[in-house]
């Protein structure tokens, strides 16, 4: 059994790796608050998150978790109020004109919902070209351009005969294919996928799975993958970020987020997902969490999950919870919580 | 005779019984089947789920059951027997008196489905008020009372409150409290947590469970969620294209599916799939229902599929051990 | 949610090869010639379009060469072509009169309408998507020309100014322009937070032509229609100014003049008025008719309805086909 201690630090991934150059992406400290006075919405408070080059990082938590501020961030969409963003070690914040454009080509973002997120009056072929009418450089000629559409339609799984049709004569699936090809267009070294498949229907949000997962080990793209479906983060991701009202709670190597969490609302939320094995008989077993996720505008003292935790004792609503590293024993990010009382590995439930 | 007054289902027949049912929707491009000889029933303290993904014509055949379907679309053959009566030959008024005290439905967007405008105690009591003929102030009593039930902290003060100063589980709570006031015979649920966190969807799917073990209902739970099916349902009807293409009890629907879709749908569940190995998706997407081929509806996407699929429609037929599949070639799943 | 609704929302849109109608949008006239109102209404805007330009050369100077003998002669079939729609109180050919008044009419509405729908709606756009204080701003300026009424501030400067007609069209096109900014605020302000605009954001793209490729031409079909509707509005201003004696001066005409002279004789010779009055209204409908066509047309989404063969068109309603499920 990995050895657990507590540190002063928070959780996420370490910064000190043996490798000198900076990761892609590293997030430190990024907090974000929306509105003034008493109608301040904390969004996101002091995150941090780390993602090399071709991983994928899955971030999970429910709605008012900063899932969706944080993607708005990390694509410079949103100014932090606080903290840091790199990309290779650049901060985009600081960038301007021709350095924000060249900068902007290197993340995109696909959309969770297919059918607002593509102008219905634009052609396939004119949705995916869109980015080069501002970034005329990439591909110069229209002859060149033609040929690039062809080619990321057929990487995305789409019909070069499908290049004139409207997103209204398409299904979900392909709308969201040509999202995803459109988001190719700049050759990004991060696309930021957020719910990407989660307004699919199931046979079809495993194409799209595939068509990601695909693309990542071909053309070496990194995600961060923004979902509540456990069993998809699961499957797409390198590592887990699970984020509750704007904090990360919990980090760490997929496999032992998901086999042996830490923080009770990590251990809540796996619990409450239903699973298709049918004779395990939930109720029994289930951590049924009291109440619902509290206001953004009013985050409780202390651990902001206390409100709904079972382990919480007195000592939860005053001190802001430390981190608990539990270390690996093989390679990869170490396992962390902020937690008074962290569930040991394998006890509470399972 | 009024219906309301014939006698409540005895525990072994069915408290909703559907056989046959079409529906067809008046399009632009013609008349199109959408639902196309659905036959499912479902007893007391049972719970049914209809199973299959959008445009399957699963929300179609609920809202057929409790009548109310949109104007372009129309019933054209089939029984819906409730209390011994088939509901499609009865007068709007006649149906009227089953909207509550025998079927009801709670919808999954909560928050369009409560009036804006009206106080939430209002709107709960209004059954008692219609269907029992009470005073407001005692209908507003059996609301507060309902909201106790279904999990309200300070129901009192709450039934003034409007429907949006509630939160999404909350509302779901209002409106599967305003769907079991008159103690219905069959609650129909169109995916009713979709719209919410995983968490409430727990609590939620938990509240249901227990209002069913306490009014002895019977359940028509409507979902595209294999998982919500695997932990809730006892029997599932699988959907594909207006058809049933499969039926049985969960357990052994899941286990040992007959049908190539059922088959697809569970393979493509990324649960115990490993990282880095494509998903076993099904390909292409169901047809359009203008397109729907004359052989089997699921031929363009089946791995088994040969000639006689293409030629013949499979029909619906028993498996043995209370199940069914429409596949001619069924067997040979269960082999693989 | 009923079926049909709920596969427009999670996507199971015709997939299979679509008939060959629908790869590539079917043309311009085709479309046109499938809406028998809009057709009937480009019809009637062509003809009055070729009038105003045309007209004169053919009428030489008969709207003003003045016949007392004739005076107040009813539309008859006896009196030659001049004669068909009947003369005024001075014995001037009203058919002529309507000739002339056409090129006099478009030329102050057609340029005042555009004016104010070019400023009106790219200050709008601007000010919508942007927000913030360039929003309030322009805002308070809309509220600013819209409290003052607009007849008054016409009367005002046409007094202290030549009533020219370069005037006439920037008083009209100034006072108009309000309303092009809230409507077209209203658009901006709701689609900036739409998803394409934020995806067009991530690539990078200039606020300019954000505006430019993604709002506008969502915006514009409503614009047009209000733009339709203002130009019935500028037509009747201008007639109230000339009945004033500050808008188009005599000899010069225009629909609204003639129906503001007509006005004393209307018991009596119910052509002078009543004719131009229907003039103004024909032009109206037929432009607003063709807005409502063009804003369908213009929308890959609605484009069907117009495929459709007639017969049909008035049971579907309910579902276009990317609907069915």
């Amino acid at each position: 059994m990995p050895e657990s201690r507590t540190t002063t630090a928070t959780p996420g991934p370490r910064a000190d790796g043996p490798d000198a150059h900076p990761p892609l992406l590293e997030v430190r400290g990024v907090t974000k608050s929306f509105g003034s006075g008493r109608r301040r919405l904390t969004a996101l408070d002091g995150v941090d998150i780390q993602l090399g080059r071709g991983q994928t990082l899955g971030l999970v938590g429910e709605s008012g978790c900063g899932k969706s501020t944080l993607a708005r961030v990390l694509l410079g969409l949103e100014r932090p109020d606080a903290g840091t963003v790199r990309y290779d070690g650049v901060d985009p914040f600081a960038l301007r004109g021709k350095d924000l454009l060249n900068w902007r080509r290197r993340v995109q973002m696909v959309f969770q919902d297919p059918f607002a997120s593509l102008n219905a009056r634009m052609s396939a072929a004119d949705l995916i070209g869109e980015p080069w009418r501002t970034h005329r450089d990439v591909v110069p000629d229209a002859k060149a351009r033609e040929k690039r559409i062809r080619e990321l339609l057929s990487l995305v799984g789409l019909r070069e005969s499908d290049a004139h049709r409207y997103p209204n004569e398409f299904s979900g699936g392909q709308r969201q294919r040509i999202g995803i090809a459109r988001a190719l267009a700049l050759d990004p070294d991060l696309i930021v996928c957020d719910e990407p498949v989660s307004a699919l229907d199931l046979s079809v949000q495993a194409q799209v799975l595939n068509v990601l997962s695909e693309l990542q080990s071909r053309l070496g793209v990194a995600y961060v993958f923004i979902s509540h479906d456990l069993s998809v983060v699961r499957y797409i991701s390198d590592r887990v970020t699970v984020m509750y009202l704007g904090k990360v709670i919990e980090h760490g190597e997929t496999e032992d987020v998901f086999d042996r969490p830490q923080h009770p609302y990590t251990a809540a939320l796996m619990s409450a997902a239903p699973v298709l094995d049918t004779s395990r008989a939930t109720d029994d077993q289930e951590i049924q969490l009291k109440g619902e996720i509290p206001s953004p505008f009013d985050i409780p003292s202390g651990c902001r999950f206390r409100t709904r935790c079972w382990r919480a004792e007195d000592r939860c609503a005053t001190e802001a919870p430390p981190a608990v590293v539990r270390e690996r024993e093989g390679a990869g990010d170490a396992h962390t919580a902020l937690c008074h009382f962290p569930l040991e590995a394998r006890s509470a439930w399972a | 005779m009024t219906t309301t007054s014939a006698p409540a289902p005895s525990a072994t027949e069915p408290a909703l019984d559907v056989e046959g049912l079409c529906v067809d929707l008046n399009t632009a491009s013609g008349t199109l089947r959408a639902v196309d000889g659905v036959s499912f029933s479902v007893r007391r303290g049972r719970t049914l789920a209809l199973l299959g993904e959008s445009g399957c014509g699963k929300s179609m055949t609920a809202l057929s059951v409790v009548g109310l379907l949109d104007p372009a679309a129309e019933v054209t053959g089939g029984a819906v027997r409730v209390r011994g009566k088939d509901t499609l030959r009865m007068s709007a008024a006649e149906r009227r008196k089953l909207a509550g005290p025998v079927l009801s439905i709670v919808f999954q967007d909560a928050l369009t489905a409560l009036n804006p405008v009206q106080p939430v105690g209002r709107q709960i009591g209004e059954p008692f008020r219609i269907h029992r003929g009470l005073s407001r102030r005692q209908a507003e009593e059996k609301a507060v009372e309902l909201m106790t039930r279904v999990g309200i902290p300070e129901p009192r003060q709450r039934a003034k409150s409007y429907p949006h100063q509630f939160s999404g589980g909350m509302r779901q709570r209002l409106l599967i409290a305003m769907a079991v006031a008159l103690d219905p015979d069959v609650l129909i649920a169109d995916e009713p947590t979709t719209a919410l966190d995983v968490t409430v969807q727990a609590q939620i799917m938990r509240l249901l469970r227990d209002l069913q073990d306490e009014r002895d209902m019977a359940v028509v739970l409507i979902t595209h969620d294999l998982a919500v099916v695997a932990q809730r349902a006892d029997d599932v009807v699988v959907m594909y294209a207006g058809t049933v293409v499969e039926n049985g009890p969960v357990h052994d629907v899941f286990s040992s599916p007959r049908h190539p879709y059922t088959r697809g749908l569970l393979d493509s569940v990324p649960e115990d799939a490993e990282r880095g190995r494509p998903l076993p998706a099904v390909p292409g997407s169901p047809p359009e229902l203008s397109a729907v081929p004359p052989g089997c509806v699921f031929q363009a996407r089946c791995p088994l599929v040969r000639e006689r699929c293409v030629r013949e429609r499979p029909s619906l037929r028993s498996t043995g051990d209370g199940r069914s599949a429409a596949c001619h070639f069924s067997e040979e799943l269960d082999r693989a | 949610m009923t079926e049909a609704e709920s596969s427009a929302v999670d996507g199971t849109a015709p997939v299979k090869d679509a008939a060959p109608a629908r790869n590539r949008p079917p043309s311009w006239w085709l479309l046109l010639g499938r809406d028998r109102a809009a057709a009937v209404g480009a019809v009637i805007l062509t003809v009055v379009v070729l009038v105003a330009l045309f007209g004169r050369l053919f009428i030489g100077d008969r709207a003003r060469r003045q016949d007392l003998d004739a005076s107040l002669r009813p539309p008859s079939l006896g009196d030659g072509v001049y004669g068909l729609l009947g003369t005024d109180v001075l014995g001037r050919s009203v058919l002529a009169r309507l000739i002339d008044a056409a090129a006099t009419t478009l030329s102050v509405a057609v340029p005042a309408v555009l004016c104010s729908l070019l400023i009106g709606s790219a200050l709008g756009l601007w000010a919508g998507y942007h927000g913030g204080r360039r929003e309030s701003v322009v805002m308070r300026v809309a509220d600013v020309i819209l409290s003052f009424p607009s007849l008054l501030i016409a009367v005002v400067v046409l007094y202290v100014f030549s009533p020219s007609a370069l005037n006439i069209v920037l008083i009209l096109a100034v006072a108009r322009i309000p309303v092009y900014l809230r409507t077209s605020r209203a658009e901006a302000a709701e689609l900036r937070s739409r998803l394409f605009v934020d995806a067009a954001r991530t690539f990078g793209t200039p606020s300019r032509h954000i505006i430019y490729r993604h709002i506008l031409p969502i915006a514009l079909p409503t614009l047009l229609t209000v733009a339709t509707l203002d130009f019935c509005f500028v037509m009747l201003t201008e007639s109230s100014l000339s009945f004033l004696g500050i808008g188009i001066q005599p000899p010069d005409v225009s629909w609204g003049l003639m129906v503001a002279q007509g006005r004393q004789y209307l018991q009596t010779a119910w052509w002078i008025t009543v004719l131009p009055g229907l003039a103004i209204v024909l032009t109206t409908v037929s432009a607003t008719v063709l807005a409502a066509w063009a804003r369908i047309a213009t929308d890959p989404a609605q484009r069907w309805r117009l495929t459709l063969p007639r017969k049909r068109r008035g049971a579907s309603a309910a579902v276009p086909p990317e609907m069915i499920p």
